[in-house]
């Protein structure tokens, strides 16, 4: 009996979870004058007519493809950085390790809108303006601290004796850590790579500032069509909801991990 | 067991050093800059000291907007950390069912904030959107871009929808880590369901809900883009966070002095918080706070 009570409230909220995504899903199945010309709960003439507008003109669709090209640029740069620097934190004590742990917390903590003058101006004296790298690099600022948080707290709980035997057996540093340590954390990995996936993806602010046409990530193109154009709320909500897929495919992969993950491997 | 002492772990830290360094501290230094000098273009700048700083301190939208920004921190806190721990509570504990509530659970966590607003400018407008549609269907008028108090309940439903999630999916982390013996054992003990809440579910979760707070709080402080779609900050000043202020200072009027000052303040609020944050990290996982 209070079992099936908690399964109804759990019910309830994930159909309370879902509606606002429903909602738009059903905007972006329509066509515009249908939708203001008549309130309805489900597409009763349903189209693909935004889809497909949004995958044949190359000012929607390139959006996506930027957005693709300096996500996983970030992700990648991310990942190479953090990991050797996740293993000196968790393996090693050297002088000023606690205050560079804490520097680099401090930066997935600033602001973003502090760091928007000072990114442009940098980015301009080097040329790196509207150039996939520059918003790559920007994205740093947060997913770099993240992914040596993380990771560190994977490799945390693999025991030390592992990298003993390893260099007892002959191993080199190098051949040890690709050929032994990174299989063992592998599921830590694959969950810091969507985090990074994940902050780079969402992030509008310094996407938008730091790009104009070349690399303007689709969440920019959104933002703009919103205030220029006469609304076309199908298309919009057709471009909101091609923004989610992406996400929800690689949920998939990483969900037993997830919540470890979110409490940065200290679980 | 002791950590290995080796001062060469600095050479692995050392992409990650640069990396960031060219991120973060070669923009703090040109915010420190501007926010001591006024430049009037390339190569005319005049140093005047802490003359930005004093306009900011005593700018009384700052403040307004600084209340408003801890209110609005508070709240989140308020609704999302209960809130999460209820869902985790009801999340099944094996089975199919856990996949599944673990995916939708991650779901909003995924979309781009602005996409957020979008989806719930769609959803609560008055003509289009179920929620407002419904509301006004009741004789209830409820229009976010004109009345302030409709917009905050807008922007804290959107919050809600958004971010407790998160709690919910660390509370359930923290909750799959207590061994089944303890269960075993208060069930021996005819403990009710409260008290098994309260002197074992709790305590336990006490490091997962320290992240979640502070994560939240964190989160919460340098909202921007969700509002800034939605409500653009109004009606009126009513919905203006730290952010979007910052970023109306800066991109808006162009005003690099002010702009620059009120970043190094706000830097160092939430400076301060991270130092919580660290603190507390610090003991989660040690048993130290258990």
């Amino acid at each position: 009996m209070k079992r099936h009570l908690r399964t109804i409230a759990l019910s309830g909220y994930f159909v309370l979870l879902l509606l606002p995504i429903y909602w738009m899903l059903n905007m972006s199945l329509r066509a515009n004058a249908d939708i203001l010309s008549s309130f309805a709960l489900y597409p009763s003439d349903p189209t693909i007519a935004n889809y497909l507008k949004i995958f044949t003109e190359e000012s929607w669709y390139s959006g996506y493809l930027n957005s693709i090209i300096y996500v996983t640029l970030n992700t990648v740069i991310s990942l190479v950085t953090a990991l050797p620097a996740a293993y000196a934190f968790s393996r090693f004590q050297f002088i000023g390790d606690k205050h560079v742990f804490f520097w680099l917390l401090t930066n997935r903590m600033a602001p973003a809108a502090v760091f928007l003058l000072p990114f442009f101006q940098l980015y301009s004296t080097f040329g790196l303006i509207d150039t996939h790298i520059a918003v790559a690099l920007a994205h740093c600022l947060f997913n770099v601290p993240l992914a040596v948080w993380i990771l560190e707290g994977f490799m945390s709980g693999i025991p030390r004796e592992i990298d003993e035997t390893a260099f007892i057996d002959g191993y080199s540093f190098p051949r040890f850590f690709a050929a032994v340590f990174i299989p063992l954390i592998r599921a830590g990995i694959g969950v810091t790579a969507f985090f990074c996936f994940m902050f780079s993806w969402v992030e509008l602010l310094l996407a938008r500032t730091l790009t104009i046409t070349n690399a303007k990530p689709i969440v920019a193109t959104m933002t703009r069509t919103v205030s220029a154009t006469g609304l076309d709320w199908g298309l919009l909500a057709a471009a909101g909801i091609l923004t989610i897929v992406p996400g929800a495919l690689v949920i998939w992969f990483v969900r037993n991990h997830l919540a470890k993950g979110f409490a940065l491997g200290r679980v | 067991m002791e950590k290995w002492q080796d001062n060469r772990a600095w050479l692995l830290i050392l992409p990650v050093f640069v990396i960031v360094a060219f991120s973060a501290v070669v923009p703090l230094i040109t915010v420190v800059n501007y926010s001591v000098q006024d430049i009037f273009g390339p190569g005319q700048r005049l140093f005047v000291g802490t003359e930005w700083f004093r306009e900011v301190l005593g700018d009384p939208r700052l403040h307004a907007a600084l209340w408003r920004q801890f209110g609005f921190s508070a709240l989140v806190l308020v609704l999302e950390i209960p809130l999460g721990v209820l869902i985790a509570l009801a999340m099944p504990k094996k089975g199919w069912g856990v996949s599944l509530s673990l995916v939708l659970l991650a779901l909003p966590l995924l979309i781009p904030w602005n996409v957020i607003g979008t989806i719930w400018i769609i959803f609560t407008r008055p003509d289009i959107g179920l929620m407002g549609a419904a509301l006004n269907a009741m004789g209830l008028a409820f229009d976010h871009t004109a009345r302030p108090l409709d917009a905050w309940i807008t922007l804290m439903l959107m919050e809600v929808w958004h971010w407790t999630p998160l709690v919910a999916l660390l509370a359930y982390a923290g909750l799959r880590a207590i061994p089944e013996p303890y269960y075993q054992a208060a069930k021996i003990d005819g403990a009710s369901a409260w008290a098994v809440f309260r002197y074992i579910q709790l305590p336990k979760m006490r490091g997962v809900l320290t992240i979640a707070v502070l994560l939240r709080f964190m989160d919460s402080f340098l909202i921007y883009a969700e509002p800034f779609v939605l409500t653009g900050g109004g009606p009126g000043d009513s919905t203006t966070f730290l952010s979007i202020y910052l970023v109306k200072i800066a991109v808006g009027q162009f005003d690099l002095g002010p702009a620059a000052a009120f970043s190094l303040i706000y830097f160092l609020i939430v400076l301060l918080f991270s130092w919580l944050f660290y603190q507390a990290l610090q003991n989660v996982g040690t048993g130290a706070n258990r």
